[in-house]
């Protein structure tokens, strides 16, 4: 796409939707977002980026090839799910440290969870969409 | 009991899966962890249903929440024999597919698709929740989906177009019965629902909700007059998939079937009458559509819904003596069904195709491992005292003593014509001489390394001594079955351990 205000904006936008995305991860625990709806937004970040600079430019800067993310952001959840099993509570309990956390607040095994899915969806979303844009140039 | 070695089949599965996604695109090591991981499946397994054996069953509450409010994990007699079988034969497909499934399709993920599966299987088996159950179900269908399409020739994309199409349906259905079961009862805790249930006044409801349910899970275990889907989609996957499809994924709609009916719609006389025409009618067009089959995979494609039908059937007549028959039915049916499976990618290998008009004389070339293929064969007939005999005993049994003459017809004239195509195709396969001069039958397994070959002959191998062992130590397997069968018409053990009222 050859659009000067579309290219500058973007290399603006990806840092600042980024940012946003982790806003939008950490604020799930109470209200709506989390690692879902977080992990779509990074992703929209980059596949914005890639409209513009085109698919090889981001994969550059992604540095890795997206698929790679999936199987860290699903051990990460598992992972998080498993926790409580140290401590002999069933699993999925969310355990949570004693003491809050400067800006972040509380932080849970629950988080962790989120973390994960946060990435699995940006792997599989970028995934999907760079298999597709790499197949049709 | 709270216990979190219940989980532990189901997490290790994932755990197996998430660690071979790290390993994408190499298949060398893939195989190894998958064999590992199944071993380990297979052990933890055998710990639940020993733990579950000696006398308690184990529930865990996920994430701390009580029943009926949280999903919780429970583990019966029932459960952990499924798990335990559904494990073994985990174990022996992967075994098999790391000869069996061509390089190609293991660098594109078959291994983690496998034991995704595995996991969807062993969590269905274990879940004391009903919505839960529902999502274990979506957890199958996906992972099988891609197994099926793994590979992207026509045909499987064929097949599995109608695969997918009636198993989205059979989903929806199910769905809608857990809506309408939520919207009565205000619960999904499946031992709450076995109390709320009898409860409710309007049991016209209850009966309409009863169907939603048997038509979804009748589709997924693919019951007259919805079974098409299976026989034109199962010989088109490579074998091992279509042998974890044919012996585990049809009959966890059995297992579906079995605990919803037993436990919350315990069948009425209407329910009866249904699923007995549906089991008669699914024996008959299963066994005559195996009759009619030239190839190898779509003849057992075909047995798959004439057996499935002597269990619907045996619950039609809900008799300790009957669930019993079906229980032994369906641990036979499982191992069998899933080394036939085997078998037939075995023979591929060794002639090329499947069409039992082209293949011929392997006896002549390799008795040893005929034998055991004979020996598979006669189980799945029911040759006495192989495994599939003493659940027909059974079933008989039960038959006469609520005289259920049509049942029993049915049952005969299922055995007798598997009987007849088993036999024809044992002499058509291995007996008669190969037809001179024709260049599409190519053997493939002679020129295989011996270590390939004992890849692909061991699981065959120890499948068939599991079916050995359920035939000849039958008195073991009737004591697990018996006390199952008890536990599913006295099911208040289990509404106990669930919702702790002890």
């Amino acid at each position: 796409m050859k659009s000067t205000i579309l290219k500058t904006a973007s290399s603006y936008l990806l840092p600042i939707l980024l940012l946003f995305s982790v806003f939008i991860l950490l604020r799930g625990h109470y209200y709506p977002g989390g690692g879902f709806v977080g992990g779509l937004v990074a992703a929209i970040a980059f596949v914005l980026h890639s409209f513009t600079h085109g698919t090889e430019n981001t994969l550059k800067l992604l540095r890795t090839h997206p698929g790679s993310l999936i199987p860290v952001g699903l051990g990460l959840s598992t992972l998080s799910m498993l926790a409580p099993l140290f401590s002999d509570l069933p699993v999925m309990t969310g355990l949570w440290f004693e003491e809050p956390v400067p800006v972040i607040g509380m932080i849970g095994s629950a988080l962790f969870f989120d973390l994960g899915v946060y990435f699995l969806v940006v792997g599989i979303v970028l995934t999907i969409l760079f298999t597709i844009s790499v197949y049709s140039e | 009991m709270i216990d979190n070695t219940i989980i532990y089949p189901v997490v290790a599965q994932l755990v197996t899966a998430i660690i071979l996604l790290f390993f994408w695109g190499k298949s060398y090591p893939q195989r190894f962890i998958s064999i590992l991981g199944s071993l380990v499946v297979l052990l933890m397994s055998i710990t639940l249903f020993s733990k579950v054996w000696s006398g308690n069953i184990l529930i865990m509450e996920s994430a701390n929440w009580k029943p009926p409010f949280g999903i919780v994990f429970v583990a019966d007699v029932f459960s952990s024999t499924m798990v335990l079988i559904t494990s073994i034969v985990a174990f022996a497909v992967s075994i098999y597919s790391s000869v069996g499934i061509g390089n190609a399709r293991q660098r594109f993920g078959y291994f983690p698709l496998f034991h995704f599966l595995m996991m969807g299987l062993n969590g269905a088996f274990l879940t004391g929740d009903i919505f839960n159950l529902y999502v274990f179900f979506e957890v199958i269908i996906i992972s099988s989906f891609v197994l099926m399409t793994l590979g992207g020739r026509k045909t499987q994309l064929e097949g599995a177009v109608k695969y997918m199409a009636m198993n989205i349906l059979a989903s929806t259905i199910f769905l809608t019965g857990i809506g309408i079961l939520y919207g009565i009862t205000g619960t999904l805790n499946m031992a709450d629902l076995a109390v709320k249930v009898p409860l409710v006044e309007n049991r016209n409801i209850i009966d309409i909700t009863a169907i939603f349910f048997l038509v979804g899970f009748g589709i997924k275990s693919a019951v007259f007059p919805l079974y098409y889907w299976l026989p034109s989609s199962y010989h088109t996957p490579p074998s091992a998939v279509a042998a974890v499809f044919g012996g585990l994924l049809t009959k966890v709609g059995v297992y579906a079937i079995l605990r919803i009916f037993t436990l919350i719609f315990v069948p009425n006389e209407f329910m009866k009458i249904v699923l007995t025409v549906l089991s008669v009618m699914t024996i008959i067009s299963g066994g005559f559509g195996a009759l009619i089959k030239r190839d190898v995979r779509r003849i057992f494609s075909y047995l798959i819904v004439c057996h499935i039908g002597f269990m619907i059937g045996g619950i039609a007549l809900f008799t300790p003596i009957a669930l019993s028959g079906v229980l032994f039915y369906l641990i036979h049916d499982i191992l069998v069904k899933t080394n036939i499976f085997l078998i037939s990618g075995l023979i591929r290998n060794m002639k090329g195709n499947l069409n039992t008009l082209k293949a011929g004389g392997l006896y002549a070339r390799y008795p040893k491992i005929s034998l055991v293929m004979a020996l598979v064969f006669f189980s799945l007939v029911g040759v006495p005292p192989l495994s599939g005999f003493w659940p027909k005993i059974y079933l008989f049994e039960a038959g006469f003593t609520t005289h259920n003459y049509f049942f029993i017809a049915a049952l005969i004239i299922g055995s007798f014509l598997t009987l007849y195509i088993m036999a024809r195709l044992w002499s058509d396969v291995f007996w008669k001489n190969p037809s001179e001069g024709d260049d599409s039958l190519i053997d493939h397994f002679k020129d295989y390394s011996r270590w390939k070959q004992a890849l692909l002959v061991i699981p065959i191998c120890l499948l068939a001594i599991a079916t050995l062992y359920v035939g000849l130590a039958a008195e073991n397997i009737v004591v697990v079955v018996k006390h199952i069968a008890a536990e599913m018409i006295d099911t208040s053990p289990y509404i106990d351990a669930v919702l702790g009222n002890k």
